[in-house]
């Protein structure tokens, strides 16, 4: 276990240039334990002084082998391994993979539990980006920017706890609907945090915005124009600072987001900052969407009445002999697919998160691929970091979001 | 079906005798392994799909004929369509040609599916694994390999696979 | 030594800031590199890609030191029993402190670093020499 193998440079040839075989340039290795890279990325960055000539992701150090497990697993049991992926976007995991199996077997899902769903993943955005700001402002040496997110970020964790039981992980999303009912604080909760994060947004834009330090080392580093990003299949606010106003939630509404009134920020300069700008604008955005859907929070009831898919509640089964054996079929066997392929994707904090799902007329999934945004986004940062200098790489790394859980799977 | 996507997949269907399968309003082409450079560049050109989304394969062991069929994402940005194409491969020794001539991105996603799968590329610019460490044996996402659990331990077994672990000495 | 790996490096970063704060219980100093620090908290699941770096960088550091394992994957393999992950990270290198959860609230961390703090009170140097 503690051999390491070592690639030599002869397997990289065709990767670095010709000045690194000579020993014109350095061979620097920003290895995976590394505090600016926001988990483990292991980038061999092919150095000329202090410039990047050529950086080679390497990834698989956080590999998983998710999709493996999950077809090990029925479909509501997979359901707790999709929180772990981009551990960031939790209920947004959940909410893709149940999307897809919700379109595989056409179950349909009440609006209140629509509703519910875009209110927590509007907030889950909103962590997001509050963890994406504060890490990247770290990186660029403003620390207190981190506590002051990771501040917010403590209230939206207390919404999805009250809600799922579990800060994080808390699966609370499932196929038909959600696991239960929100409690009774939760309207009132959620309104307080709403009435109170404006002004915290204006607060990280005081200190970040117009800051000649951050400007400094946030514009015109790592230009992406319009082009690189169609071609590179980029998504996400990395998409939209680059000038494409592009957004699932816009081009193909999921979970009745075209209820919602609501912008897409978009930006056209493709730099670091503007990346920034998206991603400061989408946090008022996501406050508005979930303004909204509060306000038009209907009653009802929130998981499907589908009993072949929905477990019955647990009230009935000492009076109805279907529902006993609903519950009995669901929790012994689970739910079956058909032998058949389905792609869904929404839109994730940091881009098009889509799930492939293929079933085989049994209850455990044939093959379940996930699109994730980061294994995509990160390929264009050899090509966004040529050029700069090594201590701008900080600063790409954390313009692009990426977040390793998703990279590795 | 819209009316792009009709006459998108209308003219694969005549150009290169695929076969179209609809679900659930997702429509999919089916194609011949040697054909996806040219259905793909068809299709990027002239209808307006230039984003692969993603790109994958599924394993279907112990069916042999054929054993993979390889799933290429692709989505219209302009016309706001998406389509999925798939190629089914026989299980000796896969490979077909690669796609990164027409999508770059198409790069670290046939990586993964060499990694995963065991899929060759012919033509890719880097062929070599991506999330396995790079002298691992065997190519995970296959059926045939074995998920590689761990049993659990309970209190009956504990002391027995207590013994096998393998624990690290200081 | 900051060495969070996953979703637990995020409890972590977590425990750090100002609600749960770790800097009251004299911890708040997270060194980036192996040679200068003498507690490792490993945050997340380990693969098995990972793994001698994890023991190279253990090895890297002075005695004495101490080793976290925060969060089930880093304790048992966690939610993840398959070929890619190592199944508890004391199959790397040796654990002072468990902490259970996935991922532990940032009060549970708080409590295993107290809990290593009651242990190395109990210590004495010549154990190390």
């Amino acid at each position: 276990m503690s051999e390491t193998t070592e690639i030599t440079l002869n397997e990289l040839r065709h990767l670095v240039s010709e000045r690194a075989i000579e020993g014109d340039t350095v061979l620097l290795n920003m290895g995976p334990q590394h505090p600016s890279t926001h988990g483990v990325l292991r980038l061999l960055l092919e150095l000329d002084g202090e410039s990047v000539i050529n950086c080679i992701p390497d990834v698989g150090f956080l590999h998983t082998g998710i999709e493996k497990n999950m077809e090990a697993k029925t479909y509501v049991k997979a359901a707790v391994m999709t929180d772990r992926l981009d551990y960031l976007n939790t209920v947004g995991n959940n909410l893709v993979y149940c999307l897809a199996i919700e379109k595989l077997v056409d179950l349909d899902v009440p609006p209140r539990a629509q509703a519910i769903r875009v209110i927590l993943t509007e907030l889950q955005r909103i962590a997001s980006h509050l963890v994406w700001l504060g890490t990247h402002a770290l990186d660029l040496a403003a620390m207190s920017v981190f506590l002051y997110c990771f501040r917010e970020r403590e209230k939206i964790l207390d919404i999805i706890e009250m809600c799922g039981g579990q800060r994080m992980m808390a699966t609370y999303i499932r196929p038909g609907g959600l696991w239960r009912d929100v409690p009774v604080e939760f309207e009132d909760t959620v309104r307080q945090f709403l009435k109170i994060f404006p002004a915290r947004i204006d607060e990280y834009e005081a200190l970040l915005t117009k800051n000649p330090i951050f400007q400094d080392r946030t514009k015109k580093i790592g230009v992406l124009s319009r082009q690189d990003a169609i071609r590179w299949g980029i998504t996400g606010p990395t998409l939209r600072a680059s000038g494409v106003a592009h957004d699932l939630r816009k081009a193909q509404p999921y979970c009745g987001y075209e209820q919602y009134d609501f912008d897409i920020p978009t930006q056209t300069a493709g730099d670091t900052y503007a990346r920034y700008q998206v991603r400061m604008e989408e946090l008022r955005q996501s406050v508005r969407i979930v303004q909204q859907a509060l306000d038009k929070l209907p009653l009802g009831p929130v998981n499907s009445n589908n009993r072949k898919y929905v477990p019955p509640p647990r009230s009935e089964l000492g009076t109805s002999m279907e529902a006993l054996i609903h519950h009995f079929k669901l929790w012994t066997e689970g739910f079956s697919a058909p032998a058949a392929a389905v792609y869904v994707a929404v839109e994730s904090p940091r881009g098009e998160l889509g799930v492939y799902l293929e079933g085989n007329d049994g209850p455990k999934p044939h093959r379940v691929y996930w699109r994730t945004p980061s294994f995509v986004n990160l390929q264009i940062l050899p090509l966004l970091s040529k050029g700069h200098l090594v201590a701008d790489l900080v600063a790409l790394i954390g313009t692009v979001d990426i977040v390793l859980g998703d990279v590795d799977r | 079906m819209d009316a792009h996507l009709q006459a998108a997949t209308q003219a694969i269907q005549e150009r290169f005798a695929g076969q179209v399968s609809e679900f659930r309003d997702q429509i999919s082409l089916i194609v011949a392994p040697q054909q996806i450079v040219e259905v793909c560049r068809a299709l990027k050109d002239d209808f307006g799909f230039d984003m692969l989304s993603g790109e994958t394969a599924v394993d279907y062991w112990p069916a042999q004929e054929p054993r993979f069929h390889l799933v290429y994402l692709l989505y219209s940005l302009q016309h706001n369509l998406r389509l999925t194409v798939r190629v089914p491969l026989n299980g000796n020794s896969p490979s077909l040609p690669t796609l990164e001539s027409v999508y770059p991105s198409a790069n670290w996603h046939e990586r993964e599916i060499w990694d995963m799968f065991g899929v060759r590329f012919e033509g890719h610019s880097d062929l070599r694994r991506i999330l396995m460490p790079a002298d691992w044996e065997g190519h995970p996402l296959r059926k045939d390999y074995p998920l590689g659990y761990e049993e659990v331990q309970f209190s009956f077994n504990y002391d027995e696979i207590d013994a096998r672990k393998p624990y690290a000495k200081e | 030594m900051l060495f969070g790996l996953a979703c637990c490096a995020i409890e972590m970063m977590s425990a750090q800031a100002s609600d749960y704060d770790l800097s009251r219980f004299g911890m708040e100093l997270m060194r980036a590199s192996p040679r200068q620090s003498d507690l490792m908290i490993v945050a997340g699941r380990v693969s098995r890609k990972m793994a001698p770096v994890l023991r190279r960088l253990y090895d890297q550091m002075p005695d004495p030191k101490w080793v976290i394992s925060m969060g089930d994957c880093a304790s048992c393999g966690g939610v993840f029993n398959n070929y890619a992950i190592v199944q508890g990270v004391d199959e790397v290198v040796p654990v002072d402190v468990y902490v259970a959860g996935c991922p532990p609230r940032p009060e549970a961390l708080i409590h295993g670093i107290m809990t290593l703090h009651e242990k190395v009170r109990g210590e004495q140097i010549k154990d190390w020499a």
